[in-house]
């Protein structure tokens, strides 16, 4: 940008929008590691459920890992990517829960549909079909 | 050299001289008639010497209303092919009857079917919609630019890239003979062993980097650079909907990319996402893409229901009736649009409980939509209503919308749609509201905003003949159609046994005759308008005495649209202003900040072309070396310091000194 630049805005300043309007806040040194610490914690014990057969049942060990991965893309966004209510007016809240309505709605949907599909087309015998409902 | 089969192989890929289709004299005919018309207007550009204005200020441009004047023509030109593609599938099924096979082998037909649905759709009503949003938005909310002034020229010409790839497959080599969406196994490398699906592949997924980054670009120019006071209740209608449709956008234009890139490794490396054995599934590829597509349509339709609310309230010289619930019902559909796509594939066995779900869902999404038919309405209701082209456009919009709509609402009920799916009724119904929706409302938008773009008026005359062409030649284009399909007549049929069908046929085609001269006469009517421009020339830049900040500035704009940064106090801001009288300011102008040109889009497109190519043909030199090229080019681009510019202050005063005499000897 050149020094002369008049003070007002115009649509090619805003295109350069680190000079101005920029709310984000970048975060602490504080804020960094308590993030770094949680997302240690985080990622420690799933590998220590598996690799001390803690828990009798596989199952409930992934399940417990997914959501322990879950909570760890939470503390990201919040401690690494500043995901807060205030950025930009809300603006960056409302797409982040918009984008989360509609990965849940296609990944939700999607599982439900084939798994209907695949419990009415797979191929049957004819005592399957004998005891359908 | 040449004696070399492995080098040829090598240079070449699987493009041979048998590739080149001399032997169809349909398509050697169409060759030599572009060659002939593509010889002709580069000597036009020679003769006129505009080879130069038209880089420099044409196809370089960062300009948010070139680009938008770009994509439009774009569109204009894919019309033409799509639509010439229609009219061979209507002439080959009105002739092909009783043992008679018409005058298309079955390959070809399959060919013109699958490049008339993907053309219309990615290639003529998504760059007219995007064109439109370009132009229009940044004008409508009071910005000089859109946000990312180089990422539009990118994205324009990566569009344009796409749309080149596709018409290659014409000449060289074939196209697609899958249908426009390309379902698996269907197009899978075990029956789709020819280059036809590679050129969709690969034309859909330039386009798309180009459709998903205007789509962030427009997000972005509405939600950063609004003019001051114009509140997210203030912005007018169309800007609300090309927000949604922009969000749509980038929402769902991912999903896309994704499905064809499992698709793409299908073809390529041998996966099985979407194959019929080795765990393959080709129902998860027809799940994934309508999660796209149906979304898809809403991003063409919503942006027309905006060109209809503001061609409404202009006309009738009202304020829009119910802008919120306008808006609320916008908001709405875009959600919604997210939970209705199982509604395309009924018969695929979900089961009772999925098909009813989605089928409810499906017949609420008519509900904000109806409610928007009743503003436009209540809006017309005791308005002073002009008849001027854009608002015959918006009432047979009306009419024919409401019909579609509601043949929708009968394929949404699921037992309903195991009688009809996949047949001609279907196809009624879609044509029935995307020509009715989405093809009147550009329309519409073009003779409303053409002045702005052009500084002069189109010829009314001209166009109410496209109109009633238009008009006519639907309802004898599709309401055949509808019957046909009641009657159990499938869709994609090259050739029919049942004489007693052919009388519909030869209706529809003349149908079809009848858009033809439709289209033809807004042909007519860009010549004469061109012709008769000092006698329609707009001297005041508000030729329709409207309602919104575009027709605040001259037409056509200055580069700057804006000498200074208009301040927003009411929904319908400029006639806020004429009716408080404010006045334009006449001095105190400073110098304005732009972007500059830059070739680096148009470089970066037509290597992507040369990038498709060599995939498409197994050229991996080709390929390589051209993604090698862009990545330099790219990383290139960032070490340009040299872009941008100042307008200075006296030119400024200049421009908008000339106006102000323009305007005084007005009254």
């Amino acid at each position: 940008m050149s020094t002369h630049a008049p003070s007002h805005e115009d649509a090619f300043e805003a295109h350069h929008g680190h000079s101005h309007g920029h709310e984000a806040g970048h975060g602490t040194f504080k804020s960094y590691v308590t993030g770094f610490v949680l997302s240690v914690i985080l990622t420690a014990i799933p590998f220590w459920l598996v690799m001390a057969d803690v828990l009798e049942s596989p199952v409930l060990t992934a399940v417990i890992i997914m959501a322990l991965g879950a909570i760890q893309i939470v503390v990201h966004m919040i401690f690494f990517l500043h995901m807060n209510t205030r950025s930009e007016g809300g603006w960056t809240m409302m797409a982040l829960i918009f984008t989360i309505v509609l990965v849940a709605i296609a990944l939700s949907g999607s599982l439900w549909v084939m798994h209907h599909l695949d419990e009415n087309m797979m191929p049957m015998s004819p005592e399957m079909m004998k005891n359908m409902p | 050299m040449f004696s070399d089969p492995d080098l040829l192989k090598f240079v070449f890929g699987r493009l041979t001289l048998e590739a080149i289709p001399y032997h169809e004299p349909i398509l050697v005919a169409t060759f030599i008639a572009v060659v002939i018309g593509g010889i002709g207007l580069l000597g036009l550009i020679t003769y006129y010497r505009f080879w130069g204005t038209l880089w420099r200020d044409w196809l370089t441009s960062v300009d948010h209303k070139k680009i938008g004047i770009m994509y439009v023509i774009l569109a204009l030109v894919m019309l033409l092919r799509g639509f010439a593609d229609a009219i061979m599938m209507r002439l080959q099924q009105a002739m092909a009857f009783g043992g008679s096979e018409g005058y298309l082998p079955p390959h070809h037909y399959d060919q013109i079917f699958t490049a008339h649905g993907v053309i219309m759709i990615f290639f003529m009503a998504m760059p007219f919609v995007t064109g439109l949003m370009n132009f229009v938005v940044p004008l409508q909310i009071g910005a000089r630019d859109v946000s990312f002034p180089f990422l539009n020229n990118f994205s324009f010409w990566m569009t344009t890239a796409g749309a080149i790839i596709i018409m290659l497959s014409l000449f060289v080599g074939e196209f697609a003979r899958t249908g426009w969406l390309a379902y698996p196994p269907l197009s899978g490398a075990d029956y789709s062993p020819g280059v036809g699906v590679d050129y969709y592949i690969w034309g859909l997924q330039v386009a798309g980097i180009g459709t998903t980054l205007s789509g962030i670009n427009l997000i972005a120019t509405i939600v950063k650079m609004r003019a001051p006071g114009m509140t997210m209740m203030k912005m007018p209608v169309f800007t609300w909907t090309s927000l949604c449709t922009n969000v749509l956008i980038v929402a769902t234009f991912p999903v896309l990319t994704a499905t064809l890139a499992l698709l793409t490794l299908d073809r390529y490396v041998g996966t099985n996402f979407f194959t019929n054995d080795l765990g393959g599934d080709p129902m998860m590829y027809v799940n994934l893409i309508w999660i796209w597509g149906h979304p898809e349509v809403y991003i063409l339709v919503l942006p027309a229901f905006g060109i209809f609310s503001e061609v409404v309230a202009t006309f009738c010289g009202k304020r829009l009736f119910g802008y919120a619930s306008m808006v609320y019902a916008t908001v709405v559909i875009t959600i919604l649009s997210y939970i209705v796509w199982l509604h395309h594939f009924f018969t695929m066995g979900s089961g009772a409980s999925v098909n009813a779900f989605f089928g409810i869902t499906t017949m609420i999404i008519s509900i904000p939509t109806g409610a928007k038919m009743f503003n436009w309405l209540f809006t017309m209701y005791r308005g002073r209503i002009r008849y001027e082209v854009p608002m015959l456009w918006t009432v047979g919009f009306m009419v024919t919308f409401v019909i579609g709509g509601m043949t929708g609402v009968l394929l949404a009920v699921p037992p309903a749609d195991f009688v009809l799916h996949n047949s001609l009724f279907l196809i009624a119904h879609f044509h029935n509201v995307i020509i009715g929706g989405v093809v009147f409302g550009l329309m519409a938008g073009v003779v409303y905003w053409f002045p702005k773009a052009s500084g002069f008026r189109l010829d009314p005359f001209w166009g109410k003949m496209s109109f009633w062409f238009w008009l006519t030649g639907f309802y004898f284009a599709f309401m055949p159609l509808y019957v046909l399909g009641l009657m159990g007549v499938t869709r994609r049929v090259s050739q029919f046994e049942d004489p007693s069908l052919q009388i519909w046929f030869l209706i529809a085609a003349f149908g079809a005759f009848l858009i033809a001269l439709g289209i033809l006469s807004m042909l007519v009517q860009l010549v004469v308008s061109f012709i008769r421009r000092e006698e329609l020339r707009d001297t005041t830049g508000d030729p329709w005495d409207a309602r919104t900040l575009e027709w605040s500035t001259s037409s056509p704009p200055p580069d700057y649209n804006f000498a200074f940064t208009p301040v927003v106090h009411d929904q319908d801001s400029w006639w806020d202003m004429k009716k408080r009288g404010a006045s334009r300011p006449l001095s105190g102008f400073k110098p304005i900040h732009m972007p500059r040109n830059t070739g680096t889009g148009v470089i970066l497109g037509a290597i992507s072309v040369a990038f498709a190519f060599g995939m498409i043909w197994y050229m991996w030199w080709l390929a390589g070396l051209s993604f090698l090229a862009m990545v330099a080019i790219a990383i290139g681009h960032t070490f340009n310091y040299d872009r941008d510019f100042y307008i200075p202050a006296d030119v400024v005063t200049e421009t908008e000194g000339k106006r102000t005499e323009l305007l005084a000897s007005e009254v």
